[in-house]
């Protein structure tokens, strides 16, 4: 898919969010909202992944390990046709399935696992990656981490293995937003220089602009073609990204736009695209 | 007099279920954190190697990458002491594998107090109350090796995630191959109707060398081997309820939440009569023989008869 195309497939996909989070009345935009290019063109252009082979032993794996921003990824399976749209009305709402975080008992394409807490997620793809290894087949496996998250140690212990075993069919993704509930991820727990770190315990590391769909295509395409090593694409993003009230505020990373806010944020995506 | 086959530890029965299951099936994976020899893994490790990986000090890990495993449909089983197999990563078994209900199985090693010299620190004493309150959990505490190694096979063809908790010493064999193993079944080891004796693990065979003392004092014990704690034989604790009119149950574990709670959990709500819980007693253990600690924490036959003449006294 052309650049252009996922530029407005981006700009949709922002707007689904917004809206959600809206009718949810809870939920968190922020770190949604900066992962929404690199999950558009994951799925997209990159991942075997689609409505009907969601089951396909030969698919594409992902986990979302940072499941709170799952709204975003909840908006992606909708526009692939894994989820119906108006399915997206029922985040959050007892009795549905696009629980609060991912929950994998609920059934939906593209859900492997639940996640939520965080630090659990990269272990997870190893897991499935080794689990591809051994049966000797090329499927690959991607891992969406934030940046915060880096701060806990369970992901220190998968950075360690995923190297040791080799895993070049595994691609984790840190969204970089900077920001954690408590305010700047550098003023919590300083966890730079990420990327020196993750090629010191032996990943091969691809910074990019997370934002920059050109970029990001690149950086998945690079990661295919690397072997013997396991992949981190250090994504530099904005959280909020696309609504000037919402950008690189840590308050907006738990809490939904009202309809006054949502009103505006629409236009702002909009008028993005012109 | 308890009839007994051999003396061996029962994580061998986990390592030779291990290698049998391995032979029959291709989807069978086994991970190791650094224990892979003391928990009797690497025979398995030997045989398969192509399906096997030791993820090294690092248990969170273990559990994340079994799940991972199990999402790439295969039937992961880890190893590592009990303690850090069910403790430590206790929030990935709760949130990912069993909210998931993946198809993982956790062996727990070393359990109880007869880990012996290593001290409170390595004796696992929590596991059935931490992973008997886990939706989807199911728990199997087997009596001896031969056991142990039906429990793991058993687990391997029982979908959903499962925990199998065994030890590291020596026990007594007392159950044969041709003796049937079902998850959720309990086993009449003796009959008896004054009394239930109710045990699981090690104590089984101490619940049997007590209902023989009992025996020369008149008094018929009989004695229900309760290998899965989870989903718990209800009817068999009900009928023993109404027919023997008094429980004590035995366990190498600590008595808050664990094995005794979960037959009272059931006796309550069906058939209530008087219990007595034989077991720790809100303590941590400590350095020492297996046999010196097993006698200093009230966990030998002799207690149980102590336990089972406290609660005659109240039966109706």
């Amino acid at each position: 898919m052309e650049i252009a195309d996922l530029k407005i497939i981006s700009a949709s996909v922002r707007k689904e969010v917004l809206k959600m989070l809206n009718k949810a009345g809870s939920g968190h935009p922020g770190g949604s909202l900066s992962a929404v290019e690199l999950l558009v063109d994951l799925y997209n252009n990159h991942m075997n992944f689609n409505k009907d082979n969601w089951q396909d032993k030969n698919r594409d794996y992902f986990v979302l390990s940072k499941g709170h921003v799952c709204p975003v990824l909840y908006a992606v399976l909708a526009q692939i046709g894994c989820i119906p749209k108006e399915e997206l009305d029922t985040l959050r709402k007892i009795g549905g399935r696009l629980q609060g975080h991912p929950a994998m008992d609920k059934h939906i394409p593209g859900i492997e696992v639940s996640t939520g807490s965080l630090g659990y997620g990269l272990s997870i793809a190893a897991g499935i990656a080794k689990g591809m290894k051994t049966l000797k087949q090329d499927n690959r496996v991607y891992v969406l981490m934030g940046d915060g998250e880096q701060q806990e140690g369970s992901v220190w212990e998968a950075v360690m293995a995923a190297p040791h075993f080799k895993l070049d069919n595994l691609c984790a993704i840190v969204d970089c937003n900077g920001l954690q509930i408590d305010g700047k991820v550098e003023d919590v727990l300083n966890i730079n220089p990420i990327a020196d770190k993750y090629r010191a315990f032996g990943w091969n590391v691809i910074e990019i602009d997370g934002h920059n769909l050109k970029e990001v295509d690149e950086a998945y395409t690079k990661a295919k073609q690397c072997k013997g090593k396991p992949t981190a694409i250090m994504a530099k993003t904005v959280k909020g990204k696309g609504v000037s009230f919402m950008e690189n505020v840590a308050d907006w990373h738990g809490k939904a736009p009202n309809a006054e806010q949502l009103e505006q944020a629409l236009k702002e995506i909009d008028a993005s695209l012109k | 007099m308890v009839n007994v086959f051999g003396n061996k530890a029962t994580r061998f029965g986990f390592g030779e279920g291990l290698v049998e299951l391995g032979k029959k099936n291709d989807k069978i994976f086994v991970l190791g954190a650094d224990t892979v020899s003391s928990v009797a893994i690497n025979g398995f490790q030997k045989e398969f190697p192509e399906r096997f990986a030791n993820v090294g000090i690092a248990e969170t890990n273990l559990l994340g990458m079994a799940a991972g495993l199990a999402v790439a449909g295969f039937v992961p089983f880890v190893s590592t002491y009990g303690v850090f197999a069910s403790g430590r990563p206790w929030e990935q078994i709760r949130t990912t594998i069993c909210y998931s209900n993946l198809n993982v199985k956790i062996g727990g090693s070393h359990s109880g107090l007869m880990v012996g010299p290593d001290g409170a620190t390595h004796q696992a004493l929590e596991e059935i109350s931490i992973m008997r309150c886990l939706p989807h959990m199911t728990v199997l505490v087997p009596c001896d090796l031969v056991e142990t190694k039906k429990a793991t096979i058993a687990a391997a063809d029982y979908n959903g995630p499962v925990y199998i908790r065994y030890g590291r010493e020596n026990v007594p064999i007392i159950t044969e191959d041709k003796t049937p193993f079902e998850i959720g079944k309990a086993i009449k080891m003796r009959e008896g109707s004054d009394v239930c004796i109710m045990a699981c693990g090690s104590m089984v065979y101490e619940s049997l060398m007590a209902a023989e003392l009992l025996e020369k004092e008149g008094i018929k014990a009989r004695v229900l081997n309760i290998h899965t704690i989870k989903p718990i034989d209800k009817q068999a604790i009900i009928d023993a309820a109404k027919e023997c009119g008094a429980i004590v149950t035995a366990e190498e574990h600590q008595i808050f939440g664990g094995f005794g709670s979960a037959v009272a959990e059931v006796v309550v709500a069906n058939s209530p009569v008087p219990m007595e819980f034989v077991g720790v007693n809100d303590t941590f253990g400590e350095s020492g023989k297996p046999a010196d600690l097993i006698v200093k924490y009230g966990l030998k036959d002799v207690n149980i008869v102590e336990a089972v003449k406290k609660v005659l006294k109240r039966k109706k």
